[in-house]
């Protein structure tokens, strides 16, 4: 029997499935959200490398004494400790804003400044004596820290509470969703404002303002899920096959609603590092001196009116941190925004 | 609708007794003696502490204290703010008409602006307006709040000149309020000012109010005009749209009678979440702009451990969110017939 040999096509592999799905066909297509996901990987890039960019200063912090270094540039020194444990491990004293002096007068971009160990540059200039240029990058690292925690545990609070709140029901759902009721009946920067200001001021302590406020929506979103999903049939074969609860949980209902959940994760990475910059612009969030945004535009405020003649002369102090903010807002929530539409089954 | 009410009522003591709850547990995680430094204001009392805790019963257990606190709360009494230096009933009253004042007037570019361009951008879809109104929706919603207030006071009070600085009325205007005092009616002082026919304030504090509203109003206008823009695309591919054009009615009538009208029903489910932004974007407003409001003094508050001060700043916030989306819904049912109260 001569057997038609066709040439089946090889299946396409699982790299090429996903570059080819209908989401990410749509994603390409939209170049908004390319543009979106050039941002972001970009803030990502400068996050990562923060030492490398804006490397520990001679004088401003204690982080060239704390990674056990003398000079600077031994953080570019591939072949060296100091490089990895920079670049993965830092001490916490590189989080702090170094400062080139203590004058409150802000000094322009890459002018000569006079510092303890002589003149220095900083690439964007001084504000109250912070070197600006090392408050962005490392306040990139920060922002990045604070926004994967919050999500983290923001989503696995969420995750547990809503799964159970839906798939069982009964006075557990009712008791989870009053107090998710409590939560959304409350502007969340009171509540943040309130919990940071009681527990004081630490990156752990915002974190935990940030989880306590933003769990709730997250549980509500999968709790809306799991009620779709548990009512399909293939559920129902799970239990006829004897799976228990937790199984169905995990191995069937939780993989479905994933997809939701994506989309406000990105916006949220997105947005919870800006709500921390305004509280520490309020001066409510960080310690004062730590890398953070919002310090830098908070220290903005005093130098909006230029001297006599010059209206514009602090232009630095303000314009650097506004751009950062701004674009890293933009690359998110256009990354967000098109995720979610491509995402979106109902939309062809 | 009257039940609906009342039960949407019932919900708010809950609500402040659960925060309440939640703020005076949350200092059981500090010793009796960092609880006592709420209520120090001079160097003699920090010599005193150990009598601040015996009087106030800081070191009582956890529900004693909350009992204590809820007992002249109710009573009307909720202590002494250290950041206003005055109790804290004294200070809401005082300066609460100040947040009013600049969420109310920021509600008329919010809604006007917003509502107009998203119209536009819906009735002209893919046109230059509608690029403009997703271009403008997508940058003013990525500046946040705090960071607008800074550029806007950089570029029209630092270098341009022609905004006045912090605060809500100039020193001249203070001077002259001294002198001569314009009759508190509804606090705030514009309406106040016109009532007495004493327009220098009254221009004195428009002006003053301009940028803080402009900075409050635009992160919410983007998401109106969005959703305006999405309703009205909804709206303008229904068949009464469509039977409204084949009678022959003029394109205005049908566009804004027949269109706009049902398309505003959708923008007005967001009234909860505006309220909220709103109250959010003031805090941070007043404080960028040193203007008098509640939300400033809550930031203060915060700044200076003040708990009563704190404690009183978020009962006002839970009931203003509450009792305002309230209101939001009850206007939702009364605009859209279809709504039922359930």
């Amino acid at each position: 029997m001569a057997a038609v040999q066709g040439t089946t096509p090889a299946p396409p592999s699982a790299r090429s499935q996903f570059w080819n799905s209908r989401a990410m066909r749509r994603f390409r297509r939209n170049r908004l959200a390319v543009f979106g996901l050039f941002l972001v990987l970009l803030f990502i890039l400068i996050a990562a490398f923060a030492p490398l960019l804006a490397p520990p200063p001679k004088v401003g912090n204690n982080c060239l004494r704390d990674l056990g270094a003398s000079e600077s540039g031994q953080v570019y020194n591939v072949f060296a400790g100091v490089f990895w444990k920079a670049l993965v491990a830092p001490p916490q004293s590189c989080y702090m804003t170094a400062r080139v002096n203590f004058q409150a007068q802000p000094s322009p971009p890459l002018q000569p400044v006079q510092s303890d160990v002589g003149e220095v540059r900083p690439l964007m200039g001084t504000s109250n004596g912070y070197d600006i240029w090392y408050g962005l990058v490392w306040g990139t690292r920060t922002a990045f820290m604070l926004s994967l925690s919050v999500v983290f545990f923001q989503l696995l609070i969420g995750v547990v509470l809503g799964a159970i709140s839906g798939y069982f029901g009964g006075w557990v759902d009712n008791f989870i969703q009053r107090i998710i009721d409590i939560i959304f009946a409350f502007p969340s920067l009171v509540l943040i404002i309130v919990i940071t200001s009681l527990l004081g001021k630490s990156l752990s302590n915002v974190i935990l303002a940030f989880v306590v406020v933003g769990w709730a929506g997250y549980a509500r979103l999968l709790r809306a899920e799991v009620l779709k999903v548990r009512s399909l049939e293939f559920v129902d074969g799970a239990k006829a096959i004897g799976a228990t609860d937790w199984r169905i949980i995990f191995r069937h209902v939780l993989p479905n609603a994933l997809t939701a959940l994506t989309a406000v994760v990105v916006l949220d990475l997105g947005s919870v590092p800006l709500a921390a910059a305004a509280l520490s612009f309020l001066g409510i969030g960080l310690p004062p001196g730590y890398a953070d945004w919002g310090q830098i535009v908070s220290a903005a405020r005093a130098w909006i009116q230029g001297p006599p003649g010059q209206p514009l002369a602090y232009w630095y102090v303000s314009f650097f941190p506004a751009m950062t903010i701004i674009l890293f807002g933009l690359g998110w929530n256009l990354l967000g925004d098109a995720l979610r539409d491509a995402l979106d089954p109902r939309e062809t | 609708m009257f039940a609906f009410i009342i039960r949407r009522l019932a919900i708010l003591p809950v609500v402040l007794l659960a925060l309440t709850l939640v703020i005076v547990g949350l200092l059981q995680f500090l010793t009796p003696a960092e609880r006592a430094a709420a209520y120090v204001t001079s160097e003699q009392q920090l010599r005193n502490l150990d009598k601040i805790i015996r009087d106030k019963g800081l070191d009582q257990p956890f529900l004693v204290q909350y009992w204590s606190w809820l007992k002249e709360a109710v009573r009307g009494n909720l202590g002494f703010s250290k950041a206003s230096n005055k109790p804290v009933t004294e200070t809401i009253a005082e300066r609460f008409p100040a947040t009013l004042e600049l969420t109310l007037y920021a509600l008329v570019p919010l809604l006007g602006f917003g509502v107009w361009l998203g119209t536009l951008a819906g009735l002209n879809k893919n046109k230059w307006i509608d690029q403009f109104a997703r271009v403008f929706a997508v940058i003013t919603y990525n500046i946040p709040t705090f960071v607008l207030g800074i550029l806007l006071l950089v570029v029209f009070y630092g270098a341009l000149g022609i905004a006045p600085g912090p605060g809500l009325i100039s020193s001249e205007t203070q001077v002259a309020l001294l002198i001569n005092p314009v009759p508190r009616v509804t606090g705030l002082l514009s309406i106040d000012a016109l009532l007495a026919g004493n327009w220098s304030v009254f221009w004195d504090v428009l002006h003053h109010l301009l940028l803080p509203v402009i900075t409050l109003a635009t992160i919410s206008t983007a998401t109106l005009i969005k959703v305006t823009r999405g309703a009205m695309l909804e709206v303008l591919s229904q068949d009464y749209v469509r039977t409204a054009r084949a009678k022959g009615l003029p394109e205005r009538v049908v566009n804004l009678k027949h269109a706009r009208r049902n398309g505003l029903i959708p923008v007005a489910t967001l009234g909860g979440y505006t309220v909220i932004g709103l109250l959010q974007g003031a805090i941070i407003t007043e404080s960028i702009f040193g203007l008098p409001g509640i939300g400033s003094w809550g930031v203060d508050a915060a700044g200076k451990f003040d708990v009563p001060g704190l404690l009183g700043f978020a009962l006002l916030a839970g009931v203003i969110v509450v009792v305002a989306s309230l209101l939001v819904d009850v206007l939702y049912a009364l605009i859209d017939p279809r709504v039922r109260f359930d």
